[in-house]
C-alpha cells in the first residue's frame, strides 16, 4: 500500500502554476527521487506535502487519510518531516538544541538525539556550539538530524546538495542507507541527478510542474533522463503513468 | 553619602522599570510585536487589584494571585483572537491594534474609575524601610520590587533555555516556518509568550501601584520607561533589559539629585544618547535567549 498518494495535485504561486495535475504514489519504505531543473516544481511539491503550502486543487493522502487541509505542525506529529531547502536551522540555538526541537512532537521510534549524534561522529563535540557557527555541510547534517528526531515515517529531503562541495554531498548521502535501514520512506528532491539515481528505488522527473518521466533508475537511460530534464519534445510523450 | 544613597535608590527604581520592560522585551523578541498598550495593561492590572481588594477583604498579595493569572489568560486569548490576525496582515496593523487597545483601556478605566488617583493599600509595608545608616534607608517595597525583577528575569531565562516550550519559543522567534516544520503550532507558542508578558506586566503594574498613586492616564509614561529600558539594554536581551532599567533609574535619580526638575529629562537624554552612540544597546543580543 502507498504511504503517500497524491492525486491530481495543482499548486499555485500567485498566478503561476508551479505543480500541475500531478499524480504520485510512494510505497512504504521506498525511496523516490524527484529530479528536474530549476523551477520544475520540486520544492513546491515537497513544501505542499509538508503542509507549508496549500494546493489549489487535488488531494494528498497519507497512510490512507486525506491530509490535504491538515496544518503543517500536525503533519509532523503524524510522521511527516521535511528537511527544508537551505537547511533553515535555528541560528541562535545550539546544535543540541536544534536536534531537540526536532523531538518537540516526536513519535515513538528508533531515533533519539543520542543516536543521531552517532550518525555524525563530529556532532557530540560541537553540540554546544550555535548552529550558525557550523559549515554548510555540518548544518545540513544537523538539519537531517533535526528531521529524524521526530521519528518520521515519511522523510522529505529538499536539495541536500545545495551549495555544498561534492565530497560533502557524498558524505551526507553515505549516511542515507543507515536511515533507510529503519524503514523510513524517503522522498528526495535533487538537482544532482547521479546522486539521486544512486540511492533511489524510483525516479520521477518534473518539468514545468508536470511529471515527464518515471521509472526505476536501472530502466532509465541517460539520454531519456536528459531529454526529460531539458525538455526535448519526444520525452514528453514518455510520461509514464 | 547622599550620592551613594542616590545611586542605590536609582538602581532599585531600575528594578521596577526592568519588571515593566521584560514583558515588552519578550513580546518583541518572540513575535516582533511592539505592544503600545503595555503600560496601560500595567495600570489596568492595578485597577483590577484595587477592585478586587475593595470588593473582598483580600490583601494585596492575594489580589496579585488573582489578577496575575487573569492577565495571563487574557494575554493568551488576546494573542489568539486579536494579535494573531493582525500579524497575518502586517507589522503596522499590529502596531495600530496595540495603539487602539491602549486608547480603549485608558478610556474604559476613565469611565469606570474616573480620573481620580487611587492607591493600593498595603498597610505598613509602604513606609517600612531598612535603615542602613543615617544617610540611607532602603524601602522594603523597593527591595522587594528589585528582587522580583531579578527573579522574573532569571525565571524567564531558565524557561527559555531549559524547557521544551522555551526552546521551541526561541526556535519560533528565529524562524517561524522552520519551527512549524518541527511541529510547533506558532499560534500557541505566540499566545504562551503573550500570556507570560501579560503576567509580568500585571506584576509590574501592581508593584508600581503599591509604591505610588495611580490614575488611568499613567499607562503611556510607563510604556516609555519600559521601552527606554529595553532599548538602553539592547533589544531582545533580558539581562540587557535589567541593566537598561537600572541605567534609566540611575539617570533619573542622579538627574533629580542635581535638580528635581531634571528627573524625567535626564532619563530621556541617556536613552537618546544610547540610541545615537550605541544603537545596539549596552548588552546587545541578536535574539531572545
Amino acid at each position: 500500500m502507498s504511504i503517500l498518494a497524491i492525486d491530481r495535485l495543482t499548486v499555485h504561486h500567485g498566478q503561476l502554476a508551479a505543480v500541475v495535475d500531478l499524480d504520485l504514489a510512494v510505497g512504504e519504505g521506498e525511496t523516490l527521487a524527484i529530479i528536474g531543473a530549476n523551477g520544475a516544481g520540486k520544492t513546491t511539491l515537497l513544501r505542499t506535502i509538508a503542509g507549508v503550502l496549500r494546493p489549489s486543487s487535488g488531494t494528498i493522502r497519507y497512510d490512507g487519510n486525506d491530509i490535504t487541509r491538515m496544518p503543517a505542525h500536525r503533519r509532523v506529529a503524524a510522521g511527516i518531516a521535511l528537511v527544508p531547502e537551505g537547511r533553515r536551522l535555528f541560528p541562535a540555538l545550539t546544535v543540541a538544541e536544534n536536534l531537540a526541537t526536532g523531538a518537540y512532537r516526536k513519535r515513538p521510534g528508533p531515533w533519539s538525539v543520542e543516536r543521531i549524534m552517532t550518525l555524525f561522529p563530529w556532532m557530540p563535540d560541537r553540540a554546544r556550539q550555535p548552529a550558525a557557527s557550523l559549515s554548510g555541510g555540518e548544518q545540513q547534517a544537523v538539519a537531517i538530524g533535526r528531521a529524524l528526531a521526530s521519528n518520521p515515517r515519511l522523510l522529505l529531503l529538499d536539495e541536500l546538495s545545495l551549495g555544498l562541495a561534492p565530497i560533502v554531498v557524498r558524505g551526507l548521502y553515505e549516511r542515507l542507507p543507515e536511515i533507510l535501514a529503519e524503514g523510513t520512506t524517503v522522498l528526495l528532491v535533487e538537482q544532482d541527478v547521479s546522486q539521486a539515481l544512486r540511492v533511489a528505488d524510483q525516479v520521477c522527473c518534473l518539468r514545468g510542474g508536470r511529471a515527464v518521466l518515471r521509472g526505476r533508475p536501472a530502466d532509465l537511460t541517460g539520454d531519456r533522463i536528459q531529454n526529460a530534464y531539458f525538455g526535448a519534445t519526444d520525452a514528453v510523450e514518455e510520461a509514464a503513468r | 553619602m547622599t550620592w551613594v544613597n542616590t545611586i542605590v535608590q536609582g538602581i532599585l527604581l531600575g528594578g521596577l522599570y526592568a519588571l515593566f520592560a521584560c514583558g515588552l522585551s519578550l513580546m518583541f523578541g518572540v513575535m516582533r510585536i511592539v505592544n503600545l498598550a503595555h503600560g496601560d495593561l500595567g495600570v489596568l492590572a492595578a485597577f483590577l487589584a484595587y477592585s478586587v481588594m475593595s470588593a473582598t477583604s483580600l490583601g494585596a498579595f492575594w489580589a496579585a494571585l488573582v489578577v496575575i493569572p487573569i492577565f495571563a489568560i487574557v494575554g493568551y486569548a488576546l494573542q489568539r483572537g486579536l494579535f494573531q490576525r493582525s500579524l497575518a496582515i502586517s507589522p503596522l496593523s499590529t502596531l495600530l491594534m496595540t495603539f487602539g487597545l491602549s486608547v480603549v483601556i485608558q478610556n474604559v478605566l476613565l469611565k469606570i474609575y474616573s480620573a481620580d488617583s487611587r492607591a493600593l493599600n498595603i498597610g505598613s509595608l509602604v513606609t517600612a524601610a531598612w535603615r542602613v545608616n543615617s544617610g540611607m534607608s532602603l524601602s522594603y517595597l523597593a527591595l522587594l520590587t528589585f528582587g522580583l525583577a531579578i527573579v522574573v528575569i532569571i525565571a524567564l531565562q531558565l524557561f527559555l533555555s531549559r524547557t521544551r516550550t522555551g526552546r521551541i519559543m526561541r526556535a519560533t522567534s528565529d524562524d517561524q516556518e522552520a519551527a512549524t516544520l518541527v511541529g510547533a503550532d506558532s499560534r500557541h507558542v505566540y499566545a504562551i509568550a503573550t500570556a507570560i508578558a501579560f503576567a509580568t506586566v500585571a506584576l509590574a503594574g501592581l508593584m508600581f501601584a503599591m509604591r505610588s498613586s495611580f490614575d488611568p492616564s499613567l499607562g503611556p509614561s510607563r510604556l516609555i520607561f519600559a521601552f527606554e529600558a529595553v532599548v538602553i539594554g539592547g533589544l531582545g536581551s533580558l539581562w540587557g533589559t535589567l541593566v537598561g532599567g537600572m541605567v534609566l533609574g540611575l539617570a533619573q535619580t542622579l538627574g533629580a539629585q542635581l535638580d528635581p526638575t531634571l528627573l524625567l529629562l535626564s532619563g530621556h537624554i541617556i536613552f537618546l544618547a544610547v540610541l545615537a552612540f550605541r544603537p545596539q544597546g549596552l548588552i546587545p543580543q541578536r535574539r531572545i535567549a
